[in-house]
């Protein structure tokens, strides 16, 4: 029998004490330039299955700190999935009732999760893609003050989360840092993580990946309805950023297919962020590059991603939200 | 010089439909403007009175937003694809 020495319990008293502290993997081996490592840091091991687990418990433990959220309270957010299902954890275990508004075309999987830990999915239009969500939660909180909206896209405690957890987790585990790459959803990760990084070493740069979203979002009359985060204008994103790019759907699920080969199964916005990743390998002469995986692949099995024939999956994936 | 130019959904019905259009230019603000020139209804969705790009409009070179390259004055050469999408509320991971 292997040596033991028992000290005391290293038991966590509640799975929310689960949350962050994510490993990083070397995955260099993909990397198109010698020159250039590449680190993964996989928030698919949070216990609610991805990064939003992080901004989940931040929001709502903000909230509660603040009073604006008393015990019972019924909870109230627009989510493509991952930040509602991070929710419906937090809440499930602190007692809160959740009503989440979730586009219609996401993958099954996600709306499971939603209903496993007892929250409501009430749909919106699936054309309008996460806009659509946003609009339909904003109009629902007004008519309903009694809910507590505590939205994502406009709260400083999602950045936050990444500040205080996901940027000093990465430092620690890769000091050698020089270029971070995430996706833009909420811009959270990159906002908080970005911030740290750059009070840690000004001369680390911060790309961007984003989806084609607004090609297929047909249910956009003009530009004016367009959106941007407000945590995005606060926090002035544009200064802080030093690139973005756009990854579609094809690039996403090949490079998805590529970890799989490593090991790492992952979900496809963890392939559109280390496509970028690849491409900002391709465009400097040396480096580490540390890349965020949003979440794991098991809420996309059921899109064949990495079954199925590329064209037919990359066409799956235009009408279904992935990112 | 000729350049592709890639249109979303919501302003193709300044373009007679169309998904790709050609323009002349030698950097994105030039190619804007004679975007603008041949398709006068797309003008106030892409630039502002001032000559800035509009809020929420992005425009790709090759994939990369020119807001971090050099915004209108990025340079666009033959065989660059240029791409415009509006912003929209991203997903969440």
């Amino acid at each position: 029998m292997a040596e033991i020495t028992m000290v005391s319990r290293r038991v966590a008293t509640s799975v929310l004490d689960l949350i962050g502290n994510t490993p990083m993997v070397d995955i260099s081996a993909l990397s198109p330039n010698r020159e250039v490592s590449i680190v993964i840091k996989l928030e698919g091991q949070n216990p609610g299955g991805s990064v939003k687990d992080r901004v989940a418990l931040s929001m709502i433990e903000s909230a509660e700190k603040e009073g604006l959220l008393l015990p019972g309270q019924t909870l109230l957010e627009p989510t493509s999935g991952n930040t509602g299902i991070g929710m419906a954890l937090v809440a499930r275990v602190k007692g809160y009732t959740l009503k989440v508004v979730l586009p219609d075309n996401v993958s099954p999987e996600r709306r499971a999760l939603l209903e496993l830990w007892g929250a409501e999915v009430i749909d919106s239009p699936g054309s309008e893609g996460s806009n659509g969500a946003v609009k339909m939660a904003r109009e629902m909180a007004e008519a309903h003050p009694e809910w507590a909206f505590l939205y994502q896209y406009g709260n400083l405690a999602n950045p936050r989360a990444h500040f205080e957890g996901t940027g000093p987790e990465i430092v620690r585990d890769c000091p050698d840092i020089t270029h971070f790459v995430a996706g833009l959803g909420t811009s959270g990760t990159l906002l908080g993580v970005g911030r740290f990084l750059k009070e840690y070493n000004p001369d680390v740069e911060v790309w961007a990946v984003e989806p084609p979203a607004g090609e297929v979002v047909d249910g956009l009359r003009n530009l004016d309805d367009g959106y941007i985060p407000p945590i995005f204008t606060e926090l002035n994103g544009e200064e802080l950023l030093d690139r973005k790019t756009v990854v579609g759907p094809k690039d996403s699920i090949l490079w998805t297919r590529k970890l799989a080969e490593l090991g790492i199964f992952a979900g496809i916005s963890t392939g559109a962020a280390l496509a970028g990743a690849i491409r900002c390998s391709q465009k400097i002469e040396s480096g580490c590059i540390v890349v965020i995986s949003p979440d794991g692949g098991w809420k996309y099995l059921s899109t064949g991603a990495w079954t199925d024939d590329i064209d037919v999956v990359t066409e799956r994936a235009r009408n279904t939200i992935y990112f | 010089m000729t350049i592709d130019v890639r249109l979303p959904t919501v302003l193709r019905q300044h373009a007679g439909g169309q998904a790709i259009v050609q323009a002349e230019g030698s950097s994105i603000g030039e190619v804007l403007v004679d975007l603008s020139r041949q398709f006068p209804t797309m003008s106030d969705q892409l630039l502002t009175e001032k000559g800035e790009l509009h809020k929420f409009v992005n425009v790709y070179v090759n994939d990369d937003d020119v807001r971090y390259l050099d915004k209108l004055d990025t340079k666009v050469e033959d065989g660059d694809v240029v791409s415009i999408l509006p912003a929209v509320a991203g997903g969440d991971g």
